[in-house]
């Protein structure tokens, strides 16, 4: 009786521990742990699991596949869909898509989805020779292998669009701003929950064995622009995956006082530039107390590193617990980790002391009233209800938007009102020959999402390249 | 990989380096900057745009060292090594490149360098003078031994004025001094720009306004992406604040908030002090 075994959990850190080390907080299932969580599942003729996912993981087919012991075969079937599975089986929002709709959901607990994609791609980069999992070029396509194509920006969006374009035999080159290639799964989400080494370095590794070049310190735009690139150095068509990384602000008093950051600055910091460790230059400031402003995954994250910098952490958000747009198992291991929520809780205004550095958060307490547009009740203030969180830092994590570089600079690419490229469902831009997808098309949404169009883009660039 | 082809010391202390950086070299304007990573461990540092040759490819920095990362690129690269990372060019262009020739020929500018900043005056002032605008710079130090560039900028000038605080060499004082003087000697100007430490352009904007003149200033803020991506660099100017990487590095003197400046500069000191020792 498959739904009578209880979900297998997945063995982790101590939160006493890892409270104070960047190692990855889950250590995932073993072999014998996957084959009875995957045991689990009913094998439904019409998998709800499957009409939520974002890109349609042939979810009980993987799962039968790992049942019989044949991993690589899973691995196979999920690499139909998806290219990242290490990552979005360790960051998507499971209990909103996937797993939110598993029918074992309704009585009991879903079946484990995300961790068994994520036990399939760390077993295949343990025992698949080299690591890699080779695919071969479409041999049928050699005639492509002239053909130049551009990505632009190396986050989940470029990479799965310059694989997808890479086994379909083209030249791909990846162009991106920072030093070092990944996006946000880089420079934004901390090592505890994706670790660089040993997922992003594979993942990236792998998009290069398959002849895609990487060129990072280009920010496109400025050291070499769209036009240039398609008129004289021969790129016949350009992905724009540039993300959504500009930084918002709250626009109350004393957000320029020293010791207030950007969540991005904060993590950028110490991803991107490894502050948390002893061999790395980089400065960070976390202080003794930390307040973090927001309620989403970067939230989440920011204060999780705050904590494990040694700081008192406090996260500030102004709806309630159920509102909290982070991941669940991410709300759930910050308080384990012993971080404070204040909920129904808005700052107005940061204090300085007279250096002109934080010294406080004044905040408001709100209520929730009607519901807004989003169908969530709207958080309003009470009235008189002021108060003080004494505080050394301030980290802002209120969401992100496009950056318009690229848009100011390609003539003929359209925006939308909020900053995002209009593209149309397959990625086409206002501008022949140029694609885009993922957050610089949506706004800051998520991993899979993000991968989703990039390889929807990658389908659009081969019509588009056949047909010219 | 980007490989140190010429390594000089222009004083004790300032070293100019250049760099090949073909793609940066190609798009480079006078006005913007670049953001280096000497090596694996190390911090993303921003450095002006001293000179550049689209032919050979290069662009050529000139290095402060101030703390553990300016001081290794000094210290532990030479010519025929390489940085592990150079990005640019970065920030906007000066806004003479944007004006119409009309509008150049109006011109009559005057450069305040102070220190260091003498070496990011250079570009403007040989494109200022390729375009036939009279140029006036004034560059300040300390002391005779660290003035730097004076070669360089005699051929791109009309007039140059050095000037040392303890008068080791041209006019006794500060850079603003001279200015005044100058002005009073019946100079006109449409135009100052003022690059150098923060201290001194806020004299600078301040001794402009007295004498009528309108004053850009270059914000050498904290930095970290250089690409609008952080926030690190923001500072207030008119009371809004905004991103010098992005909205700048050059501002209207008037309008900036100098004092907030240099506070949010000294940020990460007591965590500097700890990196300078690791
Ligand atoms: C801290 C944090 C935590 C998150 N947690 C989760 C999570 O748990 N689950 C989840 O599903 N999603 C999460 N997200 C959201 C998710 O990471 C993004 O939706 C996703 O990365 C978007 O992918 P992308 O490829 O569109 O852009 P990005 O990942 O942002 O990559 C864009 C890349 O383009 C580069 N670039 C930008 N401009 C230029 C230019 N002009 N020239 C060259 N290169 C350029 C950037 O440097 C960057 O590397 C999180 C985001 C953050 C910031
Ligand atoms: C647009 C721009 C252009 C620049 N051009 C040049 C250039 O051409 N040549 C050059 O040598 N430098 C230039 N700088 C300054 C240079 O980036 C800094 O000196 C460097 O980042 C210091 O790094 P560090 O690790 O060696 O010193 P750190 O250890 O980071 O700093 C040492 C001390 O200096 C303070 N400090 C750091 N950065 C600044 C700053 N920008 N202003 C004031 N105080 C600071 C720190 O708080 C600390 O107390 C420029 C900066 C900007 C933003
Ligand atoms: S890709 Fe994400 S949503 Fe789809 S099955 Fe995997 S974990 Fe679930
Ligand atoms: S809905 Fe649940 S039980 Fe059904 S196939 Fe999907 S994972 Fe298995
Ligand atoms: S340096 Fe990061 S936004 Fe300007």
């Amino acid at each position: 009786m498959a739904n009578r075994i209880p979900r297998v959990p997945a063995r982790e850190q101590d939160p006493k521990v890892r409270a104070h080390n960047f190692d990855e907080v889950c250590y995932g299932y073993n072999l014998e742990e996957a084959q009875l969580e995957a045991s689990r599942c009913l094998h439904c003729k019409n998998p709800r699991c499957v009409a939520a996912c974002p890109v349609a993981v042939k979810i009980p087919d993987f799962i039968e596949r790992i049942v019989a012991g044949d991993i690589a075969g899973a691995a196979a079937k999920i690499a139909e869909d998806s290219s990242l599975p290490a990552v979005c089986g360790r960051v998507c929002p499971q209990e909103s898509q996937c797993e939110g709709s598993c029918v074992l959901g309704v009585k009991f607990e879903p079946v484990s989805i995300g961790k068994l994609e994520r036990f399939v791609a760390d077993w295949t980069f343990a025992n698949a020779g080299d690591g890699l999992i080779k695919v071969p070029r479409d041999s049928g396509r050699a005639d492509n292998g002239h053909r130049k194509v551009a990505v632009i920006g190396s986050g989940p969006a470029g990479l799965a669009c310059a694989t997808d374009l890479a086994k379909a035999g083209y030249d791909v080159t990846i162009f991106e701003a920072l030093h070092k290639p990944g996006g946000v799964l880089e420079y934004g989400i901390p090592e505890f929950r994706l670790p660089k080494e040993k997922v992003l370095k594979h993942e990236l590794d792998e998009v290069r064995a398959l002849g895609v070049k990487i060129e990072t310190d280009v920010i496109i735009g400025r050291t070499v622009t769209i036009d240039s690139l398609m008129d004289k150095e021969g790129f016949e068509a350009v992905f724009v995956g540039t993300g959504a990384g500009l930084p918002k602000f709250m626009g109350i008093p004393g957000e320029n006082l020293n010791g207030v950051f950007s969540a991005n600055e904060f993590l950028t910091r110490n991803n991107l530039m490894k502050a948390f460790r002893d061999d790395y230059r980089t400065p960070i400031h976390a202080g003794e107390r930390v307040c973090v402003v927001g309620g989403g995954n970067v939230a989440m994250d920011a204060a999780r590193t705050a904590l494990r910098l040694g700081a008192e952490t406090t996260i500030v958000y102004r709806r309630t617990e159920v509102e909290l747009p982070a991941r669940k198992e991410e709300v759930h291991h910050a308080k384990e980790e012993g971080i404070d929520f204040k909920m129904l809780t808005n700052p107005v205004e940061i204090l300085g002391d007279e250096r002109g550095w934080v010294r406080a958060l004044r905040c408001v307490r709100m209520e929730l009233g009607e519901p807004d547009e989003s169908g969530r009740r709207r958080p309003v203030e009470v009235a008189g209800s002021e108060f003080e969180i004494p505080t050394d830092t301030v980290i802002m994590a209120l969401g992100t938007s496009p950056n318009p570089l690229i848009a100011r600079t390609t003539p003929g690419l359209e925006t939308t009102r909020r900053g995002g490229l209009v593209a149309d469902e397959a990625g086409a831009t206002t501008r022949p020959g140029v694609f885009a997808g993922g957050d610089a098309v949506t706004g800051a949404a998520t991993v899979i999402l993000a991968m989703g169009a990039g390889r929807k883009a990658a389908a659009a660039i081969d019509e588009y390249l056949k047909s010219k | 990989m980007f490989k140190i082809l010429e390594k000089k010391m222009l004083n004790p202390t300032i070293c100019k380096m250049v760099v090949e950086a073909p793609r940066i070299a190609r798009a480079a304007l006078p006005g913007q900057f670049l953001i280096v990573r000497a090596d694996e461990p190390g911090e993303r540092i921003p450095l002006t745009i001293s000179d550049f040759d689209r032919e050979a490819g290069t662009v050529t920095i000139v290095i402060q060292p101030i703390g553990a990362s300016t001081r290794s690129m000094v210290n532990d690269f030479s010519e025929g090594d390489s940085f592990a990372d150079v990005a640019g060019p970065l920030g906007n262009p000066s806004e003479f490149v944007k004006m119409s020739p009309e509008e150049l020929a109006a011109q009559r500018v005057v450069f305040i360098a102070g220190g260091l900043g003498t070496a990011p005056v250079y570009p403007q002032a040989k494109w200022l003078h390729e375009h036939g605008v009279p140029v006036d710079v004034i560059i300040g130090a300390r002391t005779r031994d660290l003035l730097i560039y004076e070669e360089e900028f005699r051929s791109v000038t009309d007039n140059l004025y050095m000037c040392t605080d303890d008068g080791s060499y041209g006019f006794k004082g500060v850079g603003t001094a001279r200015l005044e003087a100058l002005v009073a000697e019946g100079k006109k100007y449409t135009q100052a720009v003022a690059i150098g430490p923060m201290i001194m352009m806020k004299f600078s904007a301040l001794t402009c306004k007295k004498l009528g003149i309108p004053i850009w200033v270059s914000m050498n803020t904290l930095m970290v992406d250089g690409t609008g991506m952080c926030g690190a660099c923001r500072l207030s100017v008119g009371g809004v604040t905004k991103f010098a990487c992005v909205d700048g590095p050059e501002f209207d003197g008037y309008l900036v908030d100098f004092d907030e400046a240099m506070r949010r500069a000294a940020q990460y000191k007591a965590e500097e002090g700890l990196s300078n020792g690791k």
